[in-house]
């Protein structure tokens, strides 16, 4: 996060706006709606499109495996009203009128709408429970996944508040982010075209499947992580652009 | 206080304020009125920082808003047109969240709390969530965000619009009470506010000024201003007609629709006693005789179709 946090910032704003943000996920039902969707679609994919059981795999693989689909549709729905609702409904004027910096309203919003993520993947901890108690899984494998997937939902996340930032519609924010989030899901896809040479690696490492899947097999390394710390800053700066930008809008 | 040099806003080809220069003083209640699309707010977005000026520079309490603006910010409160709030809170958690960011803490953060939910009458509401409340009470929630701080510099953009007269006269009241040590600029485009709460009225129209003077001021621009208004029976009509064309100092004498009888004075001429003398004297019945106050509507309408013209 180094990238995207100067050392100029004082914590309390930030602390106080991203306590306002992350309240804001629960003050309506909808953050219960999305927990509880989200758990079953990724209790769906593992065991009935997945076959968990039947694989009787001692392993979360299969639970990982569906997780860029799910962010694809999931993570859109949690970053599309994060700018878009404070422009429709003007707060925006107010929010930027506070003694606060851009990047700390921007930053604020992005990590409240990624610890949300958080807490979503935190509640299928049941899964981890389960595997240990049905077999004996390699936890380290298991622990680095977690944190890759919560990563890929941050690169998901910032493309979706820069998304949001650009337009006052929730929708078209939302179908902004997915087509977007499919582009970089698509990236990872281009060894399938059986190209070769330099473009072709370096497509399929801009993809989000091929570096979450390097960190699902349980290959830890930092460059992965790296990566998508990467393509959150880009977003996250971009946000700030385009905000700047369409402020008189 | 505010300075304001030189201030040009264009949103692509539009000009929205073209060249503004003025400054405000502390104890000073600008009104700042002008036709919808006249550059108010746009201006008001700039003084308070959310908005850059294309060109000229702004600065409120010595700091330019924009190479300080965190400190510009710190002394100026802002009311948003339509006074926008995150709707999900409750007022309550509402204005903790603005007295946290703007640094509010301890004894401090708590008394001044407890001093604008008093001063707006707020406590009714507190725990219901602000897109429950009625238009007069988000009002007051907005406006209560703007001065949670203590402000030296209070923005209000139509902070009347769309309420009702009562939550008008309110409002109003509580600017005024606020008047004495801050600087405060209100938007409108109620006429009868420049009155009720303002020491000083702008008139801008097309992004350009057009008048800045005091409230007197701008009513004696009035053609009314001075003018003498009184009804007389039916059958005597022309006779007092013709009686009040020969006093000294009538420009003109007009008869109303409503079968009032108006002698409008020549610039700075004072009628009434010269009328009420003359009347007796010729032993005319007249009713409802009156001085006219200057008509705002008029004055407002001939300053600003002058300024499209131009």
């Amino acid at each position: 996060m180094s990238a995207v946090m100067p050392n100029t910032i004082k914590i309390s704003p930030l602390k106080t706006l991203i306590n306002r943000e992350f309240s804001s996920y629960f003050a309506t039902p909808v953050a219960y709606v999305f927990l509880v969707i989200f758990l079953v679609l990724s209790g769906f994919t593992t065991f009935w499109l997945g076959n968990w059981f039947e694989a009787n795999q001692p392993s979360l693989t299969t639970f990982f495996q569906y997780h860029p689909w799910l962010y694809l549709v999931l993570m859109p729905a949690i970053a599309m009203r994060t700018w878009a609702e404070e422009r429709n409904s003007g707060t925006i004027e107010l929010l930027l009128t506070l003694p606060i910096e851009l990047k700390h309203a921007v930053f604020a919003k992005f990590f409240a709408a990624w610890a949300f993520a958080g807490v979503a993947l935190l509640l299928t901890m049941p899964m981890w429970v389960l595997v240990n108690y049905l077999g004996e899984p390699d936890n380290g494998v298991v622990f680095a996944s977690y944190v890759g997937s919560w990563f890929m939902a941050g690169a998901f996340l910032a493309i979706g508040t820069c998304m949001s930032a650009a337009t006052r519609s929730q929708v078209i924010a939302f179908v902004m982010t997915v087509v977007i989030g499919l582009l970089f899901m698509m990236f990872g896809f281009i060894n399938l075209t059986g190209g070769t040479g330099w473009w072709v690696e370096l497509i399929a490492n801009l993809g989000f499947i091929t570096h979450f899947n390097a960190i699902a097999k349980g290959v830890f390394d930092v460059r992965d992580l790296l990566y998508f710390l990467s393509v959150m800053a880009v977003f996250i700066y971009a946000t700030m652009v385009i905000i700047e930008m369409k402020k008189a809008d | 206080m505010i300075k304001i040099k030189d201030v040009t806003k264009r949103y692509g080809e539009f000009l929205a304020v073209d060249e503004l220069s003025f400054n405000v003083e502390p104890g000073e209640v600008l009104g700042f009125l002008g036709p919808n699309g006249a550059g108010k707010s746009t201006t008001m977005k700039m003084i308070a920082g959310f908005l850059a000026p294309s060109s000229g520079s702004i600065s409120v309490c010595g700091f330019d808003i924009e190479n300080e603006p965190m400190r510009a910010k710190q002394s100026i409160g802002y009311l948003p047109e339509g006074a926008p709030a995150y709707g999900e809170m409750t007022p309550n958690r509402f204005l903790q969240f603005i007295a946290d960011v703007r640094g509010l803490s301890g004894d401090y953060r708590k008394q001044r709390l407890g001093a604008v939910v008093e001063q707006l009458g707020l406590k009714k509401v507190l725990e219901q969530p602000i897109e429950t409340l009625s238009k007069g009470f988000k009002r007051r929630v907005g406006i209560a965000q703007a001065i949670v701080h203590d402000p030296k510099v209070l923005i209000l953009d139509e902070p009347t619009d769309g309420l009702d007269p009562n939550q008008k006269h309110e409002v109003r009241n509580l600017i005024s009470s606020m008047a004495k040590d801050k600087l405060i600029v209100v938007s409108t485009h109620i006429l009868e506010e420049v009155h009720a709460v303002c020491t000083r009225a702008m008139v801008i129209s097309n992004g350009k000024l057009l008048a800045d003077e005091t409230p007197d001021q701008f009513e004696a621009r009035s053609r009314y201003f001075g003018a003498v208004s009184l009804r007389a029976d039916a059958g005597e009509v022309d006779k007092v007609v013709a009686a009040l064309e020969s006093v000294q100092g009538v420009q003109s004498v007009e008869r109303a629709k409503d079968g009032s009888v108006i002698a409008l004075p020549k610039s700075g001429a004072a009628l009434f006693d010269g009328i009420s003398a003359l009347l007796r004297e010729q032993e005319l019945n007249v009713r409802d005789l009156s001085v006219l106050r200057g008509r705002l509507d008029e004055v407002f309408r001939s300053i600003t179709e002058q300024g499209a013209r131009s």
